[in-house]
């Protein structure tokens, strides 16, 4: 019986983001897992469709400036040139040291099975659910990273972080997760905490996710039971933390410091990639963050950045073409971003289609050559062991893993 | 759960309020649209056109800045830009206070909701120094005098906004062919795009990667000018008829008729009234809506030419409305709005608050739930889902608002075992009452309620 409602309860909360099955930690001291190995992964969503052709520049094609003339092709790219054929965006030039240690890496020609209607929110939906494109991303009922979770040896509810305050829908599912904001705080006294916990009994939504929230408060040290909570002033002080907390450098931070603690793997979301118009300035402002993200993850998990991953994907590319206005519209092909000590950097993977016209995706997107799913299966298979019938039915259903590219150092 | 009176104000308007009485009916309800709209009145905010002359002398100042920057008057033109711009933004930050007192006081709570329901439909965020703050504005102008009328006349008012023509970046699209295009400039699709996927067909309409480009074409010459608004310009219009969803648009001399032609059919397409319908659905009663309401409402709206009155009555009138109460959880501007209406904050305390206390009180811990003021992600808008928002991070703030807010707001609160009865009406529980008693403070008390799912729930 007891096991029956269990069941229910569990399957009841499968939709739901953060559900950890941590008890009450008023009843139970808070257990960590025993965390699954060493190695580390963060997952870095890119929302907004990130133009992978300006990102990682095809600068040896003599038709990037063509097709782009008033993108700033042309300028000057001596001091982020790859490998003699790419080169990266002037606003990565930061990253060029990780670059040149093999601690960066580029997937050009990449997408999700997300084609044509050219959606951002069924392509993040999609990319999120990691299925095929037969099954309607807003239908799918969990994310990838949950589903990895699941088959995970030895993940506890402080394994996986999703970071930050937009949902994260590749980390919900069965699994338990952690979920939390950098500026987020729980200051109660044990009366109202008492209290809430039974006001919250019957509503399995509120129950679970309140129970989580206590559990990674107290966890983290921003919980109180000062019975007075907050003062006016306190409010104020706040206000700061809330205005930082979406900053790039504030999620890496944050990601970072679980990293260095319990957490194997982090998730968060970096948006300003819809670049319709005047595209120099907002790309700029985006590889910007991304670049910081990337720079305080090295910067503050210490010797623990040898043993990371991380990756960041988008929905998917924009179209080859520069469009009327200095920006360019929503595509297919883009490219996806790898970091980190575990990574075998200094290079561009992936088949590169060319930009003719007819080698485009209805001769106006850079045409996908490989799946985005297969280098995170792939990634996952090094950096966890899980076998490639595992990763392509039950992480990623449906896809074929194409030959090992080798990501890991 | 059939309709109550509490249930009515709860779901349909901005919660209890100690001195207003709930609607009595359905009709009640609906009465609610009929008459004038009172709060706009009593609580006046700007719209947008008011605005256009104060934009243009900004921006005359701002470029007299700009060129002057190397010359003897530098430091006072900066000056005369900076204090002209500040004016500006103090005035349109201070659309807060009117914005929550309406939804505090109003007897026609139901306006607020369908305001903020078709302002999140056709959202827009502000993309320069002058906008970033008029959205208010817009929603005065554009949104709020439509949302009793037809879709199509909502549809056309909101493509011929500025604040739409600037945000999905139609302001510079150009036809490529046309003569202003001078073989430079050319199309842009982000407006053309949304305008299906979002604001009309849905993502499942049947529309392709051809209509979108065909709809960019037909779109240009919709532009606006900072100091006169909407402005249409033949000179950038893409030669040519256009064929958009299998019907042919314009080919004669540019026309913005050839436009509103397109807006006026498009307003009645099939996959516009469902996906309309079940939005509206979606929003009001449940993530996962009865289809029989649906069919209802997008009944009713295909037989009348699309009056929205007609769908909300559909709407109303469906069992589905009642019974499904409590299943969409408030976001959190509704759930501030709501715990500020009973608690009856003041319309003169609102007026005096200060830019630091609308930030610590509001739009700061509005931004911790995860709905920053006027300022989503995207052109979708914010998440419907309830567990979009009832994350721990989300939860958490959404509670340090409770115990917080209303002791830094009031110096005395109200008893919780009558501010119980005051916020949830006929839908308090009993562990609800049961914690008002128990609470060891009014603080913690009146917290408490504000944080239990029967205040969270609609």
């Amino acid at each position: 019986m007891a096991d029956a409602l269990t069941r229910r309860r569990f399957l009841l909360r499968a939709t739901a983001l953060g559900c950890s099955a941590a008890a009450s930690p008023l009843m139970t001291p808070m257990t960590f897992a025993q965390a699954p190995g060493e190695n580390r992964l963060v997952v870095i969503i890119l929302r907004g469709a990130m133009d992978g052709l300006d990102a990682v520049r095809p600068i040896g094609d003599p038709l990037l400036r063509q097709y782009r003339p008033g993108l700033g092709m042309s300028l000057e790219s001596a001091a982020t040139e790859l490998d003699g054929f790419f080169a990266l965006h002037p606003a990565l030039a930061e990253l060029m040291p990780l670059w040149k240690q093999g601690d960066l890496a580029v997937a050009h020609a990449v997408s999700t099975p997300y084609r044509d209607k050219r959606s951002h929110f069924d392509g993040q939906d999609l990319l999120e659910a990691g299925t095929g494109a037969d099954v309607d991303g807003a239908q799918a009922r969990d994310g990838w990273l949950n589903r990895m979770l699941q088959v995970l040896p030895g993940a506890g509810s402080e394994t996986a972080f999703a970071i930050g305050r937009s949902e994260m829908k590749l980390m919900s599912g069965r699994a338990p997760v952690s979920s939390w904001s950098p500026d987020g705080r729980l200051d109660m006294s044990p009366q109202a905490r008492l209290l809430l916990e039974e006001i919250y009994h019957d509503d399995p939504l509120f129950h679970d996710t309140s129970m989580d929230a206590l559990a990674i408060a107290e966890s983290l040290g921003l919980a109180s039971d000062d019975s007075f909570g907050m003062s006016s002033r306190d409010m104020r002080a706040a206000v700061k933390a809330a205005n930082a907390a979406g900053d790039a450098s504030v999620l890496a931070s944050f990601a970072a410091r679980r990293l260095n603690e319990e957490a194997r793997i982090a998730a968060f979301s970096l948006g300003g990639w819809d670049t319709h118009r005047a595209q120099t300035r907002g790309i700029t402002r985006a590889l910007g963050n991304l670049k910081d993200a990337i720079l305080t993850l090295q910067s503050e998990l210490g010797p623990r950045w040898e043993k990371t991953a991380v990756v960041a994907v988008t929905e998917f590319g924009r179209t080859a073409r520069e469009n009327g206005t200095r920006g360019t519209d929503h595509g297919t092909g883009g490219a996806m971003i790898l970091g980190g000590g575990a990574i075998r950097g200094g290079r561009v993977y992936g088949d590169w289609p060319g930009l003719e016209e007819a080698a485009l995706y209805a001769r106006r997107d850079l045409m996908p050559t490989s799946d985005v799913r297969s280098y995170i299966a792939w990634l996952m298979h090094g950096l966890y062991g899980l076998d490639k019938t595992t990763l392509g039915t039950v992480v990623f259903p449906g896809l074929h893993l194409a030959d090992d590219p080798g990501l890991l150092a | 759960m059939a309709f109550t009176p509490d249930i009515a104000a709860i779901r349909f308007g901005e919660g209890l309020a100690p001195e207003i009485a709930a609607p009595a009916s359905v009709e009640g309800v609906l009465d609610q649209l009929r008459g004038a709209d009172l709060a706009a009145k009593e609580f006046p905010i700007t719209p947008l056109s008011d605005l256009y002359g104060t934009f243009a002398k900004v921006s005359t100042l701002q470029k007299a800045a700009r060129r002057g920057r190397k010359g003897p008057d530098a430091q006072e033109l900066s000056k005369a830009y900076k204090q002209a711009r500040r004016e500006l933004n103090l005035h349109l930050e201070g659309a807060l206070a009117p914005l929550l007192s309406r939804s505090i006081t109003t007897e026609q709570p139901f306006r607020e909701r369908l305001t903020r329901f078709w302002a999140d439909h056709f959202t827009v965020v502000g993309k320069n120094n002058l906008t970033r703050n008029a959205v208010p504005s817009y929603i005065e102008e554009t949104i709020r005098p439509h949302i009793t009328g037809r879709f199509s006349d909502l549809l056309k008012a909101v493509m011929t906004s500025p604040m739409m023509l600037d945000y999905l970046d139609q302001n510079s699209s150009v036809g490529p062919n046309s003569r202003g295009a001078k073989g430079r400039r050319g199309l842009n699709e982000n407006l053309a795009r949304e305008l299906l996927e979002l604001h009309t067909l849905g993502v499942g309409g049947a529309y392709a990667q051809g209509d979108v480009r065909q709809l960019a074409e037909l779109l240009t010459g919709m532009t606006t000018e900072i100091s006169r608004g909407f402005v249409f310009r033949p000179k950038i219009v893409e030669p040519g008829a256009e064929t958009v969803l299998g019907q042919s648009y314009g080919g004669g001399p540019p026309a913005v008729e050839d436009v509103m032609a397109f807006l006026d059919d498009v307003a009645l397409h099939p996959d516009t009234v469902r996906h309309i319908s079940r939005k509206l659905a979606v929003h009001f009663t449940s993530d996962r809506p009865d289809e029989g309401m649906i069919a209802d409402m997008a009944d009713a709206y295909a037989a009348t030419g699309g009056e929205l009155m007609a769908v909300y009555e559909a709407m109303l009138h469906h069992p589905f409305a009642w019974s499904s109460f409590g299943q969409k959880v408030k976001q959190p501007v509704d759930f501030i709005v709501s715990a500020m209406r009973v608690l009856e904050v003041p319309p003169t305390s609102l007026r005096q608050f200060n830019r630091s206390k609308r930030r610590a009180y509001v739009t700061g811990p509005m931004t911790a739930m995860g709905q920053q003021w006027f300022r989503p992600a995207g052109p979708d808008g914010w998440p419907e889902e309830a567990e979009a928002w009832v994350t721990p991070q989300g939860l958490a703030a959404r509670i340090q608002w409770a115990m917080a807010a209303p002791s830094a707001i009031f110096r005395s609160l109200p008893d919780p075992r009558s501010f119980v009865v005051a916020a949830l009406g006929d839908v308090a529980d009993e562990k609800v009452t049961f914690a008002a008693r128990a609470a060891e403070t009014r603080r913690e008390g009146v917290g408490l309620i504000l944080a239990s799912p029967a205040f969270q729930r609609r």
